[in-house]
Parts: C-alpha cells; structure tokens; sequence
C-alpha cells in the first residue's frame, strides 16, 4: 500500500513538473517583465530574482493601454450581451414554438457552422464601409455577433425543460416572454453564465477583425494595440513583456475565477460542432 | 381562447423572437457570403463597383504561383499540427485522468491556461523566448544546431516554429475534450480487463482508443478546420516570409484586398479556402466514421 502511494505521488509530481514547463513561457514573461532592461540582456538566469515595476509604471503611462482596454471591455461586453439575448429568444423560439420555416432557419444555423469565418472579411469590410462604420466600436462589433453555437446550445437545453412547466404558466395567462424571462432563463443561468463567459474570452481575444476594421490608434482593441507598440519601444524586453502580460491579465484572471464555467462551455460548445 | 387564436399569437410571439437573430445572421452573415461569391466574378477593387469579368479570377489563381505556395504552406502547416496536437493532447489527458482531486485540477489549469491569452500575446512571448539574442530557448536550439537560429527568418524554422506556438496555445483545448471523452469511459471495463489479466498495453488499444475514437475524430476535424484558417500568428511572427515560406491563403487575401485593393481576387481566394474547408470536413467526417465502426 505505501509503495503505491509513494508511486503515486512520484507519478502527480512527474505531471505537475510537466505542467510546471508547459506554462513556463508566461512565468518567463513574468519573469522578465519584472526585470530591469539592462539586467534582461546581462543573461541572469531563469529564477525569478527581481521585483521591479518600472515596465508596467511606464507601459501604463507611455502607451495608450487604457484606452485600448476600454475597448476591448465596452465591444467584448455589448457582444456578449447581444450574442446572448437574440441566441436565447431565437433558440426560445426554435425550441419551444411552431413557426413555417422553422425547420429551415434551424439547418441554416446549423449549416453556418462550416462557414470559414475569415472568409468572410472582406465582404463584411465592405459592408461596414458602406454604413460608415470602419474604425468605430459598431464596426467592430456587428460582424462578431454571428455566434450560432450559442443557438444551438441554448436550443438543446431548452428542449429538456418539462413541458408541463410551460402550460402551467400558459394557463395562469403568462405569454412567451414572460416565459423566456420568467422560466427558461432562470432554469439556464448555469449555462448562460458560461456562454457569456466564452463569448466575452473569444471577442476580447479576437486579433483579425479588429485589425481589419480599425485604422487609428485610438480605436484599437487590446490584442491588435499592443502589436503596435514593438515600432514606440524599440528595443525594451521587460516592456514587452509587461504589456502583454498586462493585455492578458482580464482573460486569465477571468479564467482562473470561472474556471468550471470555462471548461463547461467549452465542452458543450464543442459537442455541438460535432 | 380558441386554438386558431393561440396559434396566432405563437406565430406573433415567435417573429418578435427571432427576429433579432434572424436580421442580424441575415445582414452580417448571408449577406456578405452572398457578397464574397458575387465578388469573385468582378474585378471590383475593395471599395467600389466592378465589372463581371467571368471565372477570369478563378483562372487567374490557377497560373497564380504564389497561390499555390500558399495553398501548399497551409497543407504542410496543418501536417505539422494537426495529428502531434492530437497525440500530445492524448498523451497529456491520459496522464492527467489518473491525477486525483485537486492534482488534476491544478494539472489541467497549467496545460488550459495558454488557450485563453490573446494571440498577440502568445506570439510576443514566443517572439521574446526565440530572439536571436537574447532568446531563453536558443542555447537549446544551439545545442541541436550548434548556432543560434533567428528562427522566424529562417525559411527551414519558421513553420515548424510557427506550428509549435500554436500547438502550445490551442493545445489546452484538445485535453479537455480528450478529459472529458475519458471520464465517460466506464471503470468497470477496466476492472474487468485487469480480472482478465490485460496489460496496461492492451487496455489502451482495446478499451481506451476505441471507445475514445468518436472524440478524437472531433478533436481532429476541429483542429484541421482551425488550422487551414491560420493567418493571426504568421501574420504576427514572419508576416509570411522568409522567402514567402509562411505564406498561406489568407495571408494572400488580405495582401489582395487591403494592400493591392482587389477585392474581386481576393473574394476568389477566400472562396477556393471556403470550398477547401467545406471539403475537407465532410470528406474527413465520412473517413473519421468509418474508422470508428472497425
């Protein structure tokens, strides 16, 4: 018993050591961002030896971060709120009531899923330059609210609520709204809750569209700002570092407090694509 | 109330219910696939009107040899992802689903976090660990090469490279699911096989791969899907180079819509990525299936 605990235990150690080196290059980040610049090229080794915040004191005042994090925070959260509301009421509607065409905009949502997305840019480009709305936070926005994982998802666990439920508020003369609101959702916060929390990870962390339709520094969002720092830095390791640590934080923070919602909505999302 | 009066009112309820979804999947969605095929068959620039000019755009790509660099770059970039994701996915996930607890839990957070940064992120702090100069990982790469490398300006590096970055981002990804198909493995056929004097050898192959295939087939199909749309992080670490050796198609189509403003041609490319990716799932799907069934 003692030999196959201590095998055990030597075993966990084996897979934290190997996790330990998985997630080495952010300690290395963390590591170097906490360095002085001249000290990162003398080559002093691996350990974390030094508690210096000037690189985060200057990324915060020499770039304009603040701004891009107020809109990466205000387009990631007016997309995950629109991206939940229509995705509920349409898969309400899917789900619990009959409609001609019904059938059809199902398979239609469903179909989409095969779309390559990036494909799609450059028509979207243009649509948002004929509404006037390239390099604003709209822009940014409308063409990242096509989620249709989230339909589905909603849809299915729609459909395993009891329908004796639904007549008992029907009866007491509630309409579909006050059913959706009343009844649907609060049974769903469990899920809603990790829809929201991966529809606002993969809006904040998407790179390409934002790139595309923002052309000032001003507008930009945190993942596609922070790339254009390189050119304003020069040179300055423990800088870049900082900042880059400083644009993941809200993600990893994020993570690590709603970790099970996270793995929760990423499995669920994923059996759909299957 | 009478049944023709509530279904009346359903039919009411369910337009204001999908309305919202149905206009915007409508406007940012059909409307623009609609678009790219239409724009293929113009000579239109990316703002402005252009003529039909027929498959022109179509022939055009197949004389079009940087489009074949990049058609094949995507093909040997997905060779370098695709099935080492998978197999160190697996290899991770079976170790980790024997962890307990806490320990499992602790595991898996290190080997999930990456998937969560942002790209740039990611490629700045790979960017930082593989500089030439100062790079933590190069006196790795010298003790295999015997120099150090400026691996993202190397035309023999840069892909590999490039897939090893994004194997360490997207990875996370791939264990989960890969944890999640284990635990639905029951214990009992373990028990058994181990009653009937299995080795660990053959209870992978017998017990764990076959059950476990259906998720390792969608672990599969997702990542090739994901891998052919690459652009963020080559456009971030080589921009394409060296010697167009990362090159891929959509790198192409946005140098053809946003730098040489041809939107037309551009449409073309995301069009054959389009069909690619259509194909290529259903084939793989189909494989995948009958795979599974043996």
């Amino acid at each position: 018993m003692t030999a196959k605990h201590a095998r055990n235990i030597a075993f966990s150690g084996i897979v934290l050591i190997a996790g330990a080196i998985w997630i080495f290059p952010l300690y290395w980040a963390l590591t170097t961002s906490l360095r002085s610049e001249n000290r990162i090229i003398a080559n002093t080794g691996i350990l974390l030896d030094e508690l210096n915040f000037s690189a985060y004191a200057a990324v915060l005042s020499n770039s304009k971060l603040p701004m891009w994090y107020l809109n990466s925070v205000g387009t990631s959260l007016i997309i995950t709120a629109i991206v939940l509301v229509i995705g509920m009421m349409c898969a309400y509607a899917l789900s619990q009531l009959s409609f001609p065409g019904r059938r059809a905009l199902y398979l239609l949502v469903v179909a989409s899923f095969m779309v390559p997305v990036p494909a799609l840019y450059v028509a979207q480009f243009i649509l948002m330059s004929d509404m006037n709305l390239v390099n604003t936070w709209w822009g940014i926005i409308l063409p990242q609210l096509i989620v249709p994982v989230v339909v589905i998802v909603y849809k299915q666990f729609f459909d395993a609520i009891p329908k004796e439920m639904r007549e008992a508020v029907l009866l007491d003369g509630g309409g579909e709204f006050v059913l959706l609101f009343k009844l649907y959702l609060p049974l769903n916060w469990g899920i809603t809750a990790a829809l929201a929390i991966i529809t606002f990870i993969s809006a904040w962390n998407n790179f390409f569209w934002p790139f595309l339709v923002v052309t000032s520094e001003d507008m930009m969002t945190i993942p596609v700002g922070i790339t254009q720092v390189n050119d304003n830095f020069g040179v300055a390791y423990a800088r870049m570092m900082a900042l880059a640590l400083l644009a993941a934080a809200p993600v990893i923070i994020g993570y690590l407090l709603f970790q099970k919602r996270v793995t929760e909505a990423v499995m669920i999302s994923a059996g759909v694509k299957g | 109330m009478s049944i023709a009066n509530r279904r009346r009112r359903e039919l009411r309820a369910a337009i204001l219910l999908i309305a919202p979804f149905v206009i915007v999947f409508a406007v940012f969605f059909l409307y623009p696939t609609y678009k790219v095929v239409a724009l293929s068959f113009t000579n239109a620039p990316l703002i402005g009107e252009g003529d039909w000019v027929g498959l022109a755009n179509y022939t055009k790509l197949l004389s079009d040899k940087l489009f074949f660099t990049s058609l094949w770059n995507n093909l040997y970039f997905v060779l370098l992802t695709v099935i080492p994701t998978t197999v160190i996915a697996l290899l991770i996930a079976l170790t980790v689903s024997k962890l307990r607890g806490r320990m499992q839990a602790l595991a898996l957070t290190l080997f999930f976090l990456p998937y969560v940064l942002p790209v740039s992120v990611v490629t700045m702090i790979w960017s930082w660990m593989l500089d030439f100069q100062f790079g933590v990982l190069q006196p790795l790469i010298m003790a295999v090469t015997g120099k150090a490398v400026p691996v993202f300006k190397n035309p023999h590096w840069v892909m590999p490279m490039i897939a090893v970055v994004t194997i360490w981002w997207t990875n996370g990804f791939n264990v989960l699911l890969l944890i999640a198909g284990l635990r639905n493995i029951s214990p009992d056929l373990y028990e058994a096989a181990a009653l009937d004097g299995a080795t660990p050898w053959q209870r992978f192959w017998r017990i764990t791969w076959p059950l476990l295939w259906p998720v390792t087939a969608l672990v599969l199909t997702l990542q090739l899907i994901l891998q052919l749309k690459l652009f963020d992080q080559v456009y971030l670490l080589s921009n394409g180079g060296p010697f167009n050796q990362s090159y891929v198609v959509l790198m192409q189509m946005y140098r053809e819509a946003f730098q040489l403003n041809h939107g037309g041609y551009a449409s073309a490319i995301a069009m054959v990525l389009f069909l690619v990716i259509v194909i290529v799932s259903v084939l793989q799907f189909q494989l995948l299936r009958m795979g599974g069934r043996k």
